[in-house]
């Protein structure tokens, strides 16, 4: 092999580039994540435009470019960098929106977007340095500052496309035995725009546990937790309590359990951590909603567990494969 | 296999790339003119030179011999004069001492060993001492000198000797062909192995992607009392832990040794080379790579001997169709990028791999979104984020209680981070800074 053979072409080794191993990566990044979860709201989405009409697409829209412009407008103030295209301003002002009723004014969606971005996501230094889901933050802050406004529900109408609408009760307002579950699994029922179809909002959580995009301990624990709470409760008084079924179908707990509480961000990393998480969850749901003052207590339960996912994550550090108990008498 | 291997937790799935490799059979590297012999192959102490400037070698003369216990000798791949001793960039970038035998194309043999035909009647201890004088070492990366492996503890009992035919890395293929065309000489090694060990048996783990590998070797298996496993395919299956747990069901505590939990696992490639060091008589001086990668006019799996440069080597994949990103010696999840052409072969280079630029995706890291890919898919069972976390703060002392010294970086977490975090990089360094803590 001594004669050259020029032909061969050879790297040109000034143009290697050299970085630590591993030299491949999986596909997705943050963007994509987001934005898998934003197709997965889709479906609630669009039963919130079909039962309670254009109304429910405005505040949609202005919820989400009030929080890409909160978000951005932070950025510049800040002199940071522009963030909105990670998708993570993109999927809170959906949530925003799902979390607001159609009849809300415009400058209560702007002003959820300021309160999500600025005051549940920014100060505490951006995506992934929150404690508290910011889409939350942003509802109960108006829920407390704006009661009237945030209570008050539009009656849905199937197909009929209006901008502004009747009023009507969420099902938890109504007295035990006059809501109809049909009508609560379809979405024919009062309350945010997330709230309305159970079907549209499974559909949404489903693609989510199938694209191991949430772990699913979450809301299995949290909606499980709320059946058997309520349902005993039901079981004792029928009269006072509603069913086990309304709890579930009805109110944000859906949309909660799926969509808020299984932020990653702002809920536990582990598997046994989700388990408590959601077990939590479901505890204090129940307990606002059976004997609070609000008819609703998933956003509060939500945050208040947040507050809590240090101290989950710090309890349920697993053992390392190959484990072994330090003998006693070792530090 | 009586019981079904049982799959570790954890674990990434990424593509395979094997396609481009695993059809093309093992072909025989020519003589070159020069081969440039690193001199440090080993884990464990560099060995001894023995040669200077002038001499003239035979082929498997010793250049170095074992300088301890943790320590192979170096043979020469061809015979020829000493043309140099130098300093060469060695594949972590660090110079490296090199002996550099300009070959006189006779190609002759030096002293060999004496064949052991009757190695079923031979003293193990002979086997071993065999095993260290041929310079075996791991190679499938690690290069941990096969004969330490081979000498357990007494107290530690070993009654499970397994060959690590997983080959879980993407884009190589060098074991599979090898599985696939020497079948009895690597039951042949296992059976050997097997003696030394004083079992009587052994088993290979073969992940479930090389069919046609494993048939060959059950084939043959049999006859040494050797049996086949087919494992989950599941990146890092290869990893000696998540081995010894697929095929035992034993876990090898943190900080501890395969021999802990009374195994002992050699690569199959090893198994050849001890195969041949007994049966034949021959030192180890050569070794099967893949050379691959989408830039490579002509993918392969060569046998080449240990000091030819990989300049010789791409040559041999018919050179480039375009400049690629990166140079791999080893796999993509695992291997050494290189910056220069001037590397060369050694005993633990199990692939040759070009990236092309559109494989790799220039990205800075974002901040951790908590999404818990990485967490899901340890195999260790650590918290890369959060050690992540610790690392960032300097907080070592967190690290360590977080468990990251037991971290193996087979770069699972790295691979799955969507933000892009250097999880793999962090930990190493959080490695380094522990060690250094308790050395003062």
């Amino acid at each position: 092999m001594s004669e050259e053979t020029p032909d061969i072409r050879m790297p040109d080794p000034s143009k290697l580039m050299v970085s630590n191993s591993p030299h491949m990566r999986d596909k997705p990044t943050i963007d994509k994540i987001m934005l898998t979860v934003v197709a997965a709201m889709l479906p609630a989405c669009i039963a919130a435009v079909l039962f309670f009409g254009l109304a429910a697409l405005k505040v949609l829209v202005i919820s989400t470019v009030s929080c890409i412009l909160a978000e951005e407008g932070w950025n510049k103030l800040m002199k940071r960098p522009s963030t909105w295209r990670d998708g993570s301003a993109i999927l809170s002002g959906i949530l925003l929106g799902m979390n607001l009723n159609a009849g809300s004014p415009w400058w209560i969606c702007v002003l959820g977007g300021l309160l999500a971005m600025i005051l549940g996501k920014q100060l505490y230094g951006g995506l992934g340095y929150n404690p508290f889901n910011p889409v939350l933050v942003a509802r109960v802050g108006l829920l407390i500052g704006f009661p009237g406004i945030m209570t008050t529900w539009h009656k849905p109408e199937l197909g009929r496309m209006v901008i502004d609408g009747v009023t009507a009760a969420t099902p938890l307002g109504l007295a035990p035995g006059e809501t109809v579950l049909q009508d609560m699994i379809l979405g024919n029922v009062g309350g945010c725009l997330g709230e309305t179809s159970a079907l549209a909002l499974l559909i949404g959580g489903g693609i989510l546990i199938w694209k191991k995009l949430i772990k699913w301990e979450v809301p299995l624990a949290f909606i499980g937790t709320v059946f058997v709470i309520t349902g005993m409760m039901h079981l004792v008084n029928p009269e006072q309590y509603h069913s086990p079924f309304v709890h579930i179908l009805s109110g944000g707990l859906l949309l909660g359990a799926f969509f808020m509480a299984t932020d990653m961000v702002t809920s536990p990393m582990t598997h046994k951590g989700a388990w408590i998480f959601g077990l939590g969850c479901g505890l204090i749901t129940s307990l606002i909603r059976l004997w609070g003052s609000y008819p609703e207590g998933v956003s509060f339960a939500i945050l208040f567990m947040n507050a809590l996912v240090p101290l989950i994550d710090r309890g349920t550090v697993r053992k390392p494969f190959g484990y072994v108990a330090p003998a006693k008498g070792e530090a | 296999m009586s019981e079904k291997p049982r799959k570790f937790k954890g674990g990434v799935h990424p593509n395979d790339s094997k396609a481009l490799s695993a059809h093309k059979a093992i072909q025989t590297a020519p003589l070159y003119d020069t081969y440039k012999v690193i001199m440090h192959q080993n884990i464990g102490a560099p060995p001894e030179l023995l040669v200077k400037k002038g001499d003239a070698v035979k082929k498997g003369s010793l250049l170095c011999k074992a300088s301890g216990f943790v320590s192979v000798p170096l043979h020469a791949p061809t015979s020829g004069t000493v043309k140099l001793i130098d300093k060469v960039p060695g594949p972590t970038g660090v110079s490296v001492p090199c002996i550099v035998i300009e070959a006189d194309g006779e190609d002759e043999w030096g002293s060999p060993f004496e064949p052991m035909a009757d190695w079923r009647q031979t003293d193990p201890a002979e086997l071993k001492q065999r095993v260290w004088d041929a310079g075996v070492v791991g190679m499938g990366g690690a290069g941990f000198p096969a004969h330490v492996k081979l000498s357990p503890p007494e107290d530690k009992p070993v009654d499970k000797l397994i060959l690590n035919g997983a080959e879980c890395e993407p884009y190589l293929t060098a074991d599979h062909r090898l599985m696939l065309e020497q079948a009895e000489e690597v039951v042949l090694g296992a059976a050997i192995l097997a003696r030394i060990l004083g079992l009587e048996g052994a088993v290979i783990g073969v992940e479930s992607n090389k069919p046609d590998a494993i048939q060959a070797l059950e084939k043959v298996a049999g006859e040494y009392n050797v049996e086949v496993a087919s494992l989950p395919v599941n990146y890092p299956q290869g990893a000696e832990k998540q081995l010894i747990y697929a095929i035992t069901g034993r876990e090898v505590p943190v900080g501890k040794l395969p021999s802990d939990v009374g195994c002992v696992v050699q690569n199959v490639a090893s198994a050849v080379a001890v195969a041949e060091a007994v049966v034949k008589g021959i030192p180890s001086i050569e070794r099967i790579t893949t050379v691959t990668g989408k830039p490579l006019n002509d993918p392969g799996n060569w046998k080449l001997r240990i000091g030819t440069p990989i300049d010789e080597v791409l040559k041999l994949a018919g050179g480039i169709k375009e400049q690629p990103a990166k140079l791999l010696l080893g796999g993509p999840m695992m291997g050494i990028a290189q910056s220069s052409l001037d590397v060369t072969v050694m005993k633990n280079t199990s692939g040759v791999l070009l990236i092309a630029k559109d494989e790799v995706s220039l990205y800075t890291s974002e901040p951790c979104i908590r999404c818990g890919r990485c967490v899901d898919c340890c195999p260790m069972q650590i918290l890369p984020a959060t050690i992540s976390q610790a690392v960032e703060n300097n907080r070592f002392d967190w690290a360590e209680r977080l468990n990251v010294m037991a971290c193996i970086e087979c770069g699972s977490c790295s691979y799955s981070c969507p933000s892009h975090r250097p999880l793999n990089q962090q930990f190493k360094r959080a490695k380094v800074e522990i060690r250094a803590g308790l050395r003062k």
